[in-house]
């Protein structure tokens, strides 16, 4: 019960923490003090607080783009466990209705921006569905191979069997995964080096140009769902990089808000010390993820 | 053929008379067999105002150091277009023709440039009606047919706080086919209102040529006003003038090297340039008070001097930007991700670049050896001999590498003759211009040449003054830059050229 509500509270109240830590590490990488930590809650606050502009030429399906991809995030976090916590929500198969959410979610952005009519949107939409075609495979292949493991097909199962000790029995596999892994939540959070969410241009933009038309709530919905979507995916990737325990409840939510906080660190690191790929060299990263997740699949399968 | 021209130098004035009026075929003729032969258009404009058009065209040649002049009349309404055989001439034509209201027969893509009404009353090149509001960027623009092919328009806004200019891509998929830019949204008609001048508010407009190249046009103007005024400029601010001028290379070469790395999103580059460049300007604020060089020059000198105090103060800052500008391009450049990013983008070969007649940095990372401050040397470049850097790739890497080597020359260059200022005044005065002459000026600007020339009438007034801002040669560089490229990539090669908008537009 309690673990229940400490589950909601971290996924409504977490996630633009996550972003403002990126932020601020960012920052000191570049000898700026940067914007405060809580900039992002301040902006979505802000964002929800303001009017929208529709343009005539949209139907509804823009309007509900926003809404149909947080409602299919915010489902999904209920799958995943944090930590070292079971999730809300847990049955046979759920993994697959955990991927598929988030090919939902980007189903309705893709159309959403479709809608709109704009080259630009559209150029965006057609490289998010080409890139996430190659980095869907990667995900499943991992979760396959975790559930081969864990003999389970729960996602609750699956991401709470990794400990220390498997780590040691079956390391190789688990450190390709890992690998493969973090270009994922790399590639599906549009963080360097696959996409920049912090610039302006719009014909190198991948995920910020599909949503370039939104304004107001919309847009803040759009800014949450993002910050959702790391929050999650994050949770997956450290449930299977650090399954470490301490034996108490409330010191392993520590634990994993710690772990959560590491990971953003990371990511900004990674984002200050090396530049955009190409567009044309994404899918080769990409393909080399799967590459990696399906020898860890071989290595577990021997 | 060059023979039958005038020839003179950089930051000189000949009276009319001894320009040679040719016919408007050996103009021509003149013109294509003087390209022919390692001879560059500089300027090419009409004086729209009279109802046969007098032509004028400058050309330069760098080995000798040589400007050459050429003028003829035109006397009816129809200009053969020598653009198909020399494409470096392509924007002068669509500028003559819109100016002085000339068909240009034969031109390739005879469209208008800046969008305004001809000079000439009741001429227009394209026939169209008095009522017609002339919509900046309103006309056909370059097409490929097939399913498959998509049209995207940048522009005029852009999200960035820039210049508005519009920009049409042809794209298959996330290839770019052709690229189609158009200007004209910045048309403030200078070259217009300078007819008839000069005035005290003059110097201040050429500051606003293209606000980034104060000093370059600013020094420019000056040294058409000495060469009309027959002035011989002091040493003291002959140096000023030259630390004036690097300072503002090396502001926005610093500032632009910056805007490369945040545009491949690397960020500590980014960040850093953006805040040395920012103690740049400050420098050039010791120098005159305004950090853009507003004010520093007036015809015949400098308007302030530099005290031992402020020298002292200036070369303890260059110091620490060269440290600190040293480590943040170092830093990007040892970084693999940047380079293989840079590497191979936005080629322009050197033959390209030749036919286009490209300036500046542009020209140099493709391989040209081309530099007023060497071959047609000014001021204190007469005595301090800058060493080019070239590139050999042409791509986005080599434009960068280039700015950065120049960068790193106009810091040795400032820190050298900090140290040595000569003693002296730093004004000069200036006789009233003559009647009837024709006097030219070249500047190597941050972005490249920049080119005043000026044409007196009876009264010593400007007949005509013609401004050739780099960009005007280097555009058609940035849209062949792009052909074959990803489009993703093209605000990274518009970064590497970084042209001016305004400073095209006039």
């Amino acid at each position: 019960m309690i673990d229940g509500i400490i589950h909601c509270l971290v996924v409504l109240l977490l996630p633009p923490l996550l972003i403002g830590i990126i932020t601020k590490t960012k920052a000191a990488f570049a000898g700026r003090v940067g914007a405060p930590l809580l900039q992002p809650y301040y902006d979505i606050l802000k964002l929800l607080r303001k009017g929208s502009v529709f343009s005539t030429t949209t139907t509804w399906l823009f309007r509900a783009g926003p809404l149909v991809t947080l409602a299919a995030i915010l489902t999904a976090s209920l799958l995943v466990p944090l930590g070292r916590h079971p999730a809300l929500i847990s049955f046979d198969g759920d993994l697959i209705l955990f991927a598929y959410l988030f090919g939902l979610a980007r189903f309705f952005t893709a159309s959403a921006a479709l809608d709109t009519g704009s080259s630009f949107e559209g150029m965006g939409a057609a490289r998010e569905v080409t890139f996430s075609c190659l980095a869907e495979p990667t995900l499943f292949v991992a979760l396959i191979t975790l559930a081969r493991i864990s003999g389970s097909l729960r996602l609750s199962t699956i991401l709470t069997y990794p400990t220390p000790a498997l780590w040691r029995a079956t390391g190789a596999s688990m450190l390709l995964l890992v690998a493969a892994l973090f270009i994922v939540l790399l590639a599906e959070n549009c963080r360097i080096p696959f996409d920049d969410p912090t610039t302006h241009l719009e014909l190198t933009m991948i995920h910020e140009v599909m949503v370039l038309d939104h304004s107001g709530p919309a847009f803040g919905l759009i800014l949450y769902g993002a910050a959702l979507k790391l929050l999650v995916l994050g949770a997956l990737f450290t449930a299977i990089a650090l399954p470490v325990s301490t034996g108490s409840d409330l010191a392993d939510w520590g634990l994993f808000l710690a772990s959560m906080a590491a990971l953003a660190v990371a990511i900004g690191v990674v984002e200050s010390v090396m530049a955009r790929l190409r567009l044309v060299r994404i899918p080769q990263l990409l393909v080399g993820a799967t590459i990696l997740s399906a020898f860890a699949m071989l290595l577990v399968l021997r | 053929m060059i023979a039958a021209a005038r020839t003179l130098y950089n930051g000189s004035s000949v009276p009319l008379a001894e320009v040679p009026e040719l016919s408007l075929d050996r103009f021509l003729e003149t013109i294509l067999d003087a390209t022919g032969h390692g001879w560059r258009v500089i300027a090419y404009f009409g004086l729209p105002d009279a109802a046969a058009t007098p032509l004028y065209c400058l050309l330069a040649e760098g080995t000798t150091s040589r400007l050459a002049a050429l003028r003829t009349v035109c006397q009816d309404e129809r200009l053969p277009s020598l653009t198909p055989a020399c494409p470096q001439l392509h924007l002068f034509e669509r500028e003559i023709a819109e100016q002085c209201g000339l068909v240009v027969d034969g031109h390739p893509w005879f469209k208008p440039l800046r969008f305004h009404r001809s000079w000439a009353p009741g001429r227009d090149a394209w026939q169209r009606p008095a009522d017609d509001p002339l919509t900046v960027g309103v006309m056909e623009f370059f097409q490929v047919a097939g399913d498959e092919v998509h049209e995207v328009a940048v522009g005029p806004v852009h999200a960035g706080i820039i210049e508005p200019g519009h920009f049409r891509f042809q794209c298959h998929g996330e290839e770019v086919f052709h690229l189609e830019i158009s200007l004209g949204f910045q048309h403030r008609g200078i070259e217009r209102r300078l007819v008839g001048g000069h005035d005290t508010r003059v110097m201040a407009l050429m500051e606003v040529v293209a606000g980034d190249t104060t000093i370059g046009h600013g020094l420019a103007h000056c040294m058409v006003m000495e060469a009309l005024g027959q002035a011989k400029v002091a040493p003291r601010p002959q140096v000023l003038r030259g630390i004036a001028l690097e300072l503002e290379r090396l502001a926005n070469h610093t500032g632009d090297l910056g805007a490369i790395a945040g545009d491949v999103g690397y960020l500590p580059t980014s960040s850093f340039c953006g805040r040395i460049r920012g103690d740049i300007l400050n420098m050039t604020a010791v120098l005159c008070g305004s950090r853009f060089g507003r004010g520093l020059l007036a015809p015949g000198g400098t308007r302030f001097d530099l005290t031992p105090d402020q020298c002292g103060d200036l070369l303890d800052r260059l110091r620490a930007v060269r440290r600190d500008l040293t480590d943040a391009v170092e830093l990007m450049r040892n970084t693999p991700s940047v380079m293989a990013r840079l590497e191979g983008i936005g080629q322009v070969e050197r033959e390209l670049a030749l036919e286009l007649g490209l300036v500046g940095p542009a020209a140099r990372a493709s391989g040209i050896k081309r530099d007023v401050r060497i071959d047609h040397p000014f001021g204190i470049y007469r005595m301090t001999h800058l060493p080019v850097a070239t590139g050999f790739h042409g791509d986005v890497c080599a434009r960068a590498t280039v700015r950065w080597q120049e960068a790193e020359k106009s810091l040795d260059f400032v820190e050298e003759q900090l140290q040595q200022i000569p003693a002296g005044t730093h004004r000069g005065e200036l006789a009233p211009p003559p009647a009837h002459h024709l006097a030219v000026a070249l500047t190597e600007g941050w972005r490249g040449e920049v080119c005043h020339v000026a044409l007196t009438d009876a009264d010593g007034r400007f007949a005509r003054y013609k401004i050739v801002d780099p960009s005007f040669h280097n555009w058609q560089g940035l849209a062949m830059a792009l052909r074959g490229q990803q489009i993703s990539d093209f605000p990274l090669c518009n970064k590497s050229f970084n042209l001016s908008y305004c400073g095209v537009d006039l």
